[in-house]
């Protein structure tokens, strides 16, 4: 668990990102904040427009400038911006002390090069390792990430690999450097469940290990419940909510989180107990044109007119866990209480 | 909720069907053959959902072509309404087509970018009742559009002017036109967003409930399964390994795949979530050289039985 009195490894202040278009820019993420201290786990959740996994890739340099810019902020790791650093000091950082694992294995790997040369290479670029030592080194990863037969399979190329092998080799080549902080975006999405069920055991063994800190990017509240220490919940290049994951599961403050909870079929339940699914009525705003306001108050039944015209900030939710935060003029709680009461 | 499917006659009617694929040697001479589906049998009632799992590979979707004969089957019949869908000559099959539909995975991907909307709904009536006139026709089409929920005067935009989710609506409006009794719905909610997901599944599910469509439901969505499914069918190396009721399968999964597989998926709800990751990282693997034929171990609850027990 993240304790309060742990160190600030990341901060992220007011971070903007956009990308010109021919319709005009798309505000991708808008005045992003946050702060992961060393060690803990924060799982952030958003769809596919949410900004979650375009504000990581700016931070690690990696948005494609043009069309995409970033319009401000400053992402402070270890208390030097990361947007103001020369690209040959940013690429000391991307890869060596933050590893990052992305969705599809296949398109990261290049096809062309045999596993030990692209697990090598970071290994003599980052910790200036010869030949023979990278060599030791990148079987000792494949040890650590269970992939059978190490040393053999080093000379193999990606395509003799598993879906779910590729992926371990992409975490080992994110962990090659002992990184502070892992960024896994949308990891073991692309994963059978039984193979991203493998992987996350893996990540939670290598956390116990090493001790880094993670940022786990899904859409899926089932995997963040099981692995986050905090939650993050994204919407429209904003952030909706955020807090301890038990608190945001058990008590959600943006109707948002509360939609996405109630939407899910429970597992365990049988068809007598069967109910209509709870639906989110509506898309996601064009970001082309933000709304003004919250940009959840057109999908939102308790939307007060407030909602409509001024972005709330994030902030201390009244009455919730300390750390408990929520961007909401509505009060959840009591719009769900006089529901229940006029039942 | 609607009533539970009656023991009326199979709408569809699977019998051991097997897709094998041919694998050349180098030299381009026969090798042997990659079999993607083994000896697979099943029923669709009238009004049913049949959900179909199993992880990427294990044949759900060469089932799917299948049994809509888009790729017929190597072996095994497939039997529509009692017909013999390998029997019939083109003009019956052309029938037989307009009551089986297809709901894919990509509705990017399904529509053609530079046909209106409109037009691509009523296409359906184009081919099938040539005889239509054409403001009735677009009465149909205006009517298929407010069913899956969309305005109808959307009818003139093309694709790209809608999002994921209204594009899934825009293909289900196209596939419901010729008022089909069958829906092969593969991976239908896959490629949506979360909060759109439950829009779709609702959607197929009051279609169902007012116009009687029997689906095949194609998922690795366990959960959604459990939810539309009134049966589910595990599917492992391209074989059945359980077959029973949506309830009996998941409150009591008697395969050692389909627990291992149902033990994987995560549960929003911390407490239980860790619990299931201490638990389920000490599931042992299953080996597919030990999958038997089908037994029935309760009414109406198949599982390959192990031949080594």
């Amino acid at each position: 668990m993240a304790e309060t009195s742990a160190k600030t490894l990341l901060e992220v202040r007011d971070l903007g990102v956009a990308f010109d278009s021919e319709g005009g820019a798309v505000h991708a993420v808008n005045g992003v904040s946050y702060t992961l201290a060393e060690g803990e786990t924060l799982g952030i959740v958003g769809e596919s427009g949410s900004g979650k996994s375009v504000h990581v890739l700016a931070m690690l340099g990696l948005i494609p400038r043009p069309p995409g810019r970033i319009t401000g902020g400053q992402v402070l790791f270890e208390g030097r911006d990361l947007l103001n650093l020369p690209e040959r000091d940013l690429r000391k950082v991307r890869g060596g002390q933050i590893g990052f694992v992305f969705q599809d294995p296949m398109s990261s790997l290049n096809p062309g090069m045999t596993v030990a040369a692209q697990i090598v290479e970071p290994l003599r670029i980052h910790l200036g390792l010869d030949a023979q030592a990278a060599r030791a080194r990148a079987k000792d990863l494949l040890d650590l990430v269970r992939i059978p037969n190490a040393s053999a399979r080093l000379d193999q190329y990606p395509h003799e690999f598993s879906g779910g092998q590729r992926q371990r080799v992409m975490i080992a080549i994110g962990l090659s450097c002992r990184p502070k902080l892992l960024i896994a975006d949308e990891a073991t999405t692309a994963l059978d469940v039984t193979v991203q069920a493998e992987i996350i055991a893996l990540v939670q063994d290598l956390k116990r290990e090493i001790g880094m800190a993670i940022i786990w990017i899904t859409h899926d509240l089932g995997v963040v419940a099981g692995i986050a220490d905090t939650v993050q919940v994204m919407y429209a290049g904003r952030i909706l909510e955020r807090g301890p994951v038990d608190d945001i599961f058990a008590d959600p403050r943006s109707a948002y989180t509360l939609g996405l909870l109630r939407s899910l079929p429970d597992l365990s339940r049988g068809r007598a107990g069967r109910r209509r699914l709870h639906q989110i009525e509506g898309a996601p705003p064009d970001m082309r044109t933000p709304p003004p306001g919250d940009p959840f108050a057109a999908r939102n039944a308790y939307a007060t007119a407030r909602c409509l015209t001024e972005p709330p900030p994030l902030a201390q939710a009244p009455g919730a866990a300390p750390g408990h935060l929520v961007a909401a003029w509505y009060d959840l709680p009591a719009r769900l209480a006089e529901e229940g009461a006029a039942r | 909720m609607r009533p539970e499917p009656s023991d009326a006659y199979p709408l569809l009617s699977v019998r051991n069907l097997s897709k094998h694929y041919p694998l050349r040697t180098w030299w381009g001479g026969k090798g042997s053959v990659f079999r993607a589906v083994e000896d697979v049998s099943f029923d669709i009632r009238p009004g049913e959902t049949l959900g179909l799992v199993g992880e990427s590979g294990s044949g759900k979707s060469t089932i799917g072509r299948a049994v809509t004969m888009l790729n017929p089957p190597s072996a095994g019949t497939v039997a529509f309404e009692g017909t013999d869908l390998a029997k019939l000559d083109p003009r019956a099959m052309r029938r037989v087509r307009a009551r089986i539909q297809m709901v894919f995975q990509d509705p990017y991907a399904a529509l053609n970018p530079r046909m209106s909307i409109g037009d691509y709904v009523a296409e359906p009536f184009i081919l099938h009742r040539p005889g239509m006139a054409r403001a009735e026709r677009r009465d149909e089409v205006e009517g298929l559009l407010a069913r899956v929920g969309l305005d109808p005067r959307f009818a003139r935009r093309y694709p790209h002017q809608f999002s994921g989710g209204q594009r899934q609506r825009i293909c289900i409006a196209r596939a419901i036109a010729l008022k089909p009794s069958f829906i092969v719905a593969d991976e239908p909610i896959a490629a949506l967003d979360v909060s759109i997901q439950a829009q779709v599944v609702n959607l197929l599910q009051d279609l169902q409930d007012e116009l009687g469509i029997s689906y095949l439901f194609i998922s690795h969505d366990l959960r959604m399964v459990r939810y539309l499914c009134q049966r589910v069918a595990v599917l492992w190396h391209g074989r059945i390994v359980e077959l029973a009721d949506a309830d009996s399968l998941y409150d009591d999964p008697r395969h050692p795949y389909t627990r291992r597989l149902l033990g994987a998926v995560p549960v929003p709800n911390p407490v239980a979530e860790r619990a299931r990751l201490r638990d389920a990282a000490r599931m042992p693997a299953v080996d597919p050289e030990t999958i038997g034929a089908l037994v029935e171990v309760a009414p109406g609850h198949w599982v390959a039985g192990d031949p080594h027990p």
